[in-house]
């Protein structure tokens, strides 16, 4: 893999106030602001329709922007076609030309690059090596695997060396396994070429894993942007903290601020924890189902109402004062019988506070 | 490496087209060369000084057609600019500008100034009478008129639309100056025809005096005072074939699909019968078996005396003829119907406790009707543009298409009759053609998703498979004996008269002579033939090409206006061929387009009439190809232009063949439009065998249509070798 002559140009995105109508009032993207750095790969996070696509697409010169302004590296691209950027994408379907080889397909692009014949076989021949195909060349798409062909599209959009390379939900065609498996490789070849990529998905779990930045979007704008600990530890509000794994939002009443710690209280039950700047009052408390501690000593007053094995762990849902909440433990062995009453607390780190709606 | 590439390639297309005009202008003859568009004798007599040859150029230098110097500034602008990027204001606008005023320009001498000088009166008033003349344009003004069309739309891709893409901003522009100038002029030109007195001037008096002409609208034969108009009688015969051919077609359709019928590949190939066979040669046959000499008939007053009758000719020969030929159109429509209701649906019914006459009434029925509603308005069309079979079964029963013919040809010569009759026949084809396409379009239940649907069409109820099975097993034996009488009556003597079998009407046509100069083609068919092939086989490529660009054009991009282009381009589907023929007389037999007489009026309205199957060739297997091939394409760096030839074509390979054997089949059975536009030089298949069986000379006729038939076969049989061979690759498409 090292050998490989194929390097990077990578170049930092830029979105200043992009807004994207289509037809006359169906608004995909609403004036976004968006710096994408050099060499990150960055994750567009986001319920199906809240733009992500339309984004990436954007990216790509598939769809020109309404208003607003696109650069990519120094260069203004706002009104230039796909054909003139320099940026390349993998599609959701591969999109493999059924009519060539896995080596045209490869050297498809470089034909339009500059090469001559013979420099875009060697460095399509370098691309397929990179990505484990090296003896494929002379097969047709057809007669390659899901995991195989997604690997070609991988492999072409490569060789271009492109200044930013996209992805649009590359891996929802794959079975689970080989989603994971796909997805470490797609981020090892990044890290190594020092690529700037820009990956769409819906799942947050694949974008958790892979990304340098998620951008989390939401009915075409932008909901929270931040690294994959912040936007699981600190989530900017109820739907970024819903989004990204799953949380239990409990309400809660701020009863003092002193420094950067606030006081709250749920059914009687007082936590101290980092106030992130809220004002006493009513707020809402964000606890990931696998931060609550059952049978604590400190806590508020739960009893289990469903208790399901999974295998790797156990779920609960518990049934409190103020509505039911999820948690999920680790020990299988004696689990919680359905019906126990019991206290319910909360991890040191973890809960954070969100204002109240 | 792709900092900007498509400036260096805009502008070479830009510098190619510049060229192009300034070859137009300087060096090929500007006026049409009257031997013929492909005969290049110009070349040694008189060229580039003589008048009839000589070029723009050299005739504005010898002081002549003076009104051609204003077209010098706006070939010469577009060069300023090269120097300019494209994203220049500037450029974007100089090219506009040259483009469109260019050729404003050159259609506004090439209409103000005819054959006689000014061609408007107002014109001689403006600027005195004009002591010169001019005829049809030629190869110089095509290549001008090109040039300044694409430098046009240069302009307009430069300003931005379709993401500033020159070759589908091109492409949209090629494809609707062609359909305007010969779709949409020459049907312009017949609706005022239809307005022109007979001296000359426009009135809304005769249009309306010739409109309602009790010719057209009688009611007689209902009252019982006489014959009816031609229109109420195409209304009627239109309406009951429609109705017969879905009902036939529904029959054939079941049969296939649901009745575990085995040899459906027999039926199948019925399909291709209308395809090769010319559209009145069931109307001869049904003459051989029916006609005052024909084997029925001879038969019935043999046995039992009934005096034979000429009652073929007239509303039942056309009728029986017609639902002959149409039948297997609605078949193919409703085999698509019928397949496509979801299997599942008609399981649902059956576990909701549905039996299968019910789960047929209920479920399967209702889903089939929009695609009934489809066929029959197809069965109904193409009834209405019929011409062959009315004109051989006709009789005293008129119908539009041949009052049309007759209006021109017969000792009437009315244009303006015929432009009116035309003109009525067309609103009942475009209103079928807007109700399938409107008001159709948005009901159709079929489900062809892709989707795996593993589900089993139920069988038919038995109550109506026996009249199911009867029907089509008696419709099929008479399908079979009228193809069977085609071919025994090529081998007949004298139909009716001496019965014996010879060889003879084949040596007539189609005998050839081996002599000392070489092979001499002595039959009396040979010229026509060649002709034939000639003109079909020029038309086909170009159908193909402009079917598929279209296509490309209306699957793949988005643009301002689509909608109309779609509907533009569809709409000589339903112009009736008569109405072509009628209106290109009119259109094209003065300058500044002046094509009549010659080779290239038939090949173009082949392209034209054929087209539509081109396009629905295209749609068809472009909406197969998954859009993400395209975009990949493009985010790899290849322009529009290199996609279309690189991806999307290799993989329309059977899409174009298909569409090359069948324009070509189509443009050998023609005969509607053909009729109109044939000329001494260049005589058609078809309307030589009118020809010979209006001097009932049937054999020679019969046997000629039997040689075309054959032919087109074999033409339909490579093209299904041909497909077979390439469907390499397609296997797994993009999952």
């Amino acid at each position: 893999m090292t050998t490989s002559t194929i390097s990077s140009k990578a170049a930092p995105v830029s979105f200043q106030g992009v807004t994207k109508i289509y037809g006359r009032d169906v608004v995909a993207v609403d004036d976004i602001n968006l710096e994408i750095e050099a060499g990150k790969l960055v994750t567009l996070l986001g319920p199906s329709g809240c733009g992500k696509t339309t984004t990436l697409r954007m990216i790509a010169g598939l769809e020109m922007a309404t208003k607003g302004r696109i650069a990519i590296g120094d260069r203004d691209v706002t009104k230039l076609p796909a054909t003139d950027r320099d940026v390349s994408m993998v599609f959701q379907s591969y999109a493999l030309f059924p009519h060539m080889t896995v080596l045209e397909n490869v050297s498809y692009g470089l034909t339009f690059s500059g090469f001559n014949k013979a420099d875009a076989r060697d460095r399509a021949a370098q691309g397929l090596d990179l990505v484990g195909l090296k003896d494929f060349g002379d097969r047709l798409p057809s007669e390659l695997s899901g995991g195989q062909q997604q690997r070609v599209a991988v492999a072409r959009a490569l060789v271009l060396e492109p200044q930013v390379l996209l992805f649009d939900e590359p891996l929802s065609n794959l079975d689970a396994k080989l989603r994971r498996q796909m997805r470490e490789e797609i981020r090892d070849i990044q890290q190594n070429l020092g690529m700037t990529v820009v990956y769409v998905t819906h799942d947050q779990e694949e974008a958790l894993a892979v990304s340098d930045v998620i951008v989390v979007m939401r009915n075409a704008s932008i909901a929270q942007i931040g690294t994959p600990r912040e936007l699981y530890d600190a989530p900017a509000d109820r739907f970024v903290a819903d989004f990204i794994g799953e949380a239990n939002l409990i309400p809660c009443e701020i009863l003092s601020v002193e420094g950067d710690e606030a006081e709250i209280s749920i059914a009687d039950f007082h936590h101290r924890l980092p106030s992130r700047g809220l004002q006493p009052g009513a707020a809402m408390l964000a606890v990931r189902p696998s931060r609550l501690v059952l049978d604590e000593s400190e806590g508020f007053p739960a009893w289990v109402k469903k208790a399901t094995y999974v295998g790797s762990r156990m779920e609960y849902t518990l049934e409190a004062q103020f509505g039911a909440v999820f948690a999920v433990t680790d020990s299988t062995d004696e689990p919680f019988q359905v019906g126990q009453e019991m206290t319910v607390g909360f991890a040191s780190t973890g809960p954070v506070l969100l204002p109240g709606d | 490496m792709r900092q900007s590439p498509s400036d260096a390639s805009t502008h070479s297309v830009l510098i190619f087209w510049i060229i192009t005009g300034w070859v137009g202008f300087l060096v090929l003859p500007w006026y049409g060369v009257q031997d013929g568009f492909f005969s290049f004798e110009w070349l040694v007599d008189g060229y580039p000084f003589d008048e009839d040859y000589a070029p723009a150029a050299f005739l504005i230098g010898q002081g002549e057609k003076l009104w051609l110097t204003p077209l010098i500034p706006f070939l010469l602008a577009p060069l300023f600019v090269l120097k300019l990027r494209k994203t220049d204001p500037a450029f974007a606008k100089v090219l506009i500008l040259s483009g469109a005023l260019g050729f404003s320009v050159l259609i506004a001498q090439g209409f103000g100034i005819g054959i006689r000088g000014w061609n408007f009166a107002w014109l001689e008033a403006a600027f005195g009478p004009l002591g010169d003349r001019q005829f049809g344009m030629g190869y110089g003004a095509l290549l001008i008129a090109s040039a300044f069309l694409f430098i046009f739309t240069h302009g307009i891709a430069a300003r931005g639309a379709i993401n500033g893409d020159v070759f589908v901003v091109g492409a949209i522009g090629f494809v609707i100056l062609i359909v305007a100038a010969f779709v949409f002029f020459p049907i312009a030109k017949m609706l005022s025809a239809a307005f022109i007195t007979e001296e000359g001037g426009y009135s809304g008096t005769t249009f309306i005096e010739k409109f309602v002409d009790h010719r057209l609208w009688g009611i007689g034969c209902l009252t019982g005072a006489g014959r009816c108009g031609a229109a109420l009688n195409s209304l009627f015969l239109a309406v009951t074939v429609g109705f017969l051919t879905t009902v036939l077609g529904l029959v054939f359709a079941l049969v296939v699909t649901r009745s575990g019928f085995r040899h459906t590949r027999v039926l199948r190939a019925l399909t291709v019968l209308p395809i090769i066979t010319p559209p009145f040669v069931i109307g001869l046959a049904l003459i051989l078996l029916f006609g005052l000499s024909g084997s029925v008939t001879v038969f019935f007053s043999d046995v039992f005396g009934v005096q034979p009758s000429r009652w073929l000719y007239g509303m039942p020969g056309i009728l029986i003829a017609q639902t002959l030929a149409y039948t297997p159109i609605a078949f193919l429509v409703l085999i698509g119907v019928v397949e496509g209701v979801s299997p599942s649906m008609e399981e649902a019914a059956q576990t909701l406790r549905a039996n299968r006459w019910q789960v047929f009434r209920t479920v399967s029925l209702p889903l089939m009707r929009p695609g009934l509603a489809n066929a029959f308005l197809i069965g109904f069309i193409e009834s209405m543009a019929d011409f062959g079979n009315p004109l051989i079964l006709g009789g005293n029963f008129d119908v539009l298409s041949t009052e049309i013919f007759f209006a021109i040809v017969g000792a009437q010569y009315d244009q303006g009759r015929a432009a009116v009759v035309a003109l009525v026949l067309l609103s009942f084809t475009l209103a079928a053609f807007y109700a399938q396409r409107f008001w159709l379009g948005k009901k159709s239940y079929t489900t062809v998703s892709g989707k795996g649907d593993a589900g089993v069409h139920p069988k038919m109820p038995r109550g109506l498979a026996v009249p199911v099975f009867i029907v089509a097993g008696v419709w099929g034996a008479f399908t079979v004996t009228v193809y069977g009488m085609i071919l025994y009556g090529s081998v007949v003597e004298l139909w009716g008269v001496n019965n014996t079998l010879t060889f003879k009407h084949y040596v007539t046509a189609f005998s050839v002579r081996i002599e000392d100069s070489g092979i001499r083609w002595s039959g009396a068919a040979w010229d026509s033939f060649w002709t034939t092939v000639q003109i079909a086989a020029i038309a086909a490529p170009l159908t193909a090409a402009v079917g598929l660009l279209t296509a490309y054009l209306l699957t793949r991009q988005s643009f301002a206006g689509r909608n109309a282009f779609e509907f533009g381009t569809m709409l000589s589907f339903a112009i009736p061929g008569t109405v072509i023929g009628v209106s290109y007389i009119l259109a094209f037999n003065v300058p500044p387009v002046e094509i009549t007489g010659t080779g290239v009026i038939l090949v173009v309205s082949f392209i034209f009439r054929n087209m539509p199957v081109g396009v629905r060739a295209g749609i068809a297997s472009m909406s197969q190809l998954d859009k993400s091939l395209d975009e990949s394409s493009l985010t790899l760096g290849a322009n529009s232009w290199q996609t279309f030839r690189k991806v999307i074509l290799p993989l329309l390979r059977p899409a174009i063949l298909a569409a090359l054997v069948y324009s070509f089949v189509r443009a050998m059975t023609a005969i509607s439009a053909v009729i109109f536009l044939v000329s001494a030089n260049y005589d058609m298949a078809t309307s030589y065998i009118i020809g010979r069986v209006e001097n009932n000379d049937y054999g020679l006729a019969i046997a000629y249509s039997t040689t075309l038939i054959f032919v087109m076969l074999s033409a339909v049989g490579v093209l299904q070798l041909l497909v077979g061979k390439t469907r390499i690759g397609r296997r797994k498409q993009t999952t």
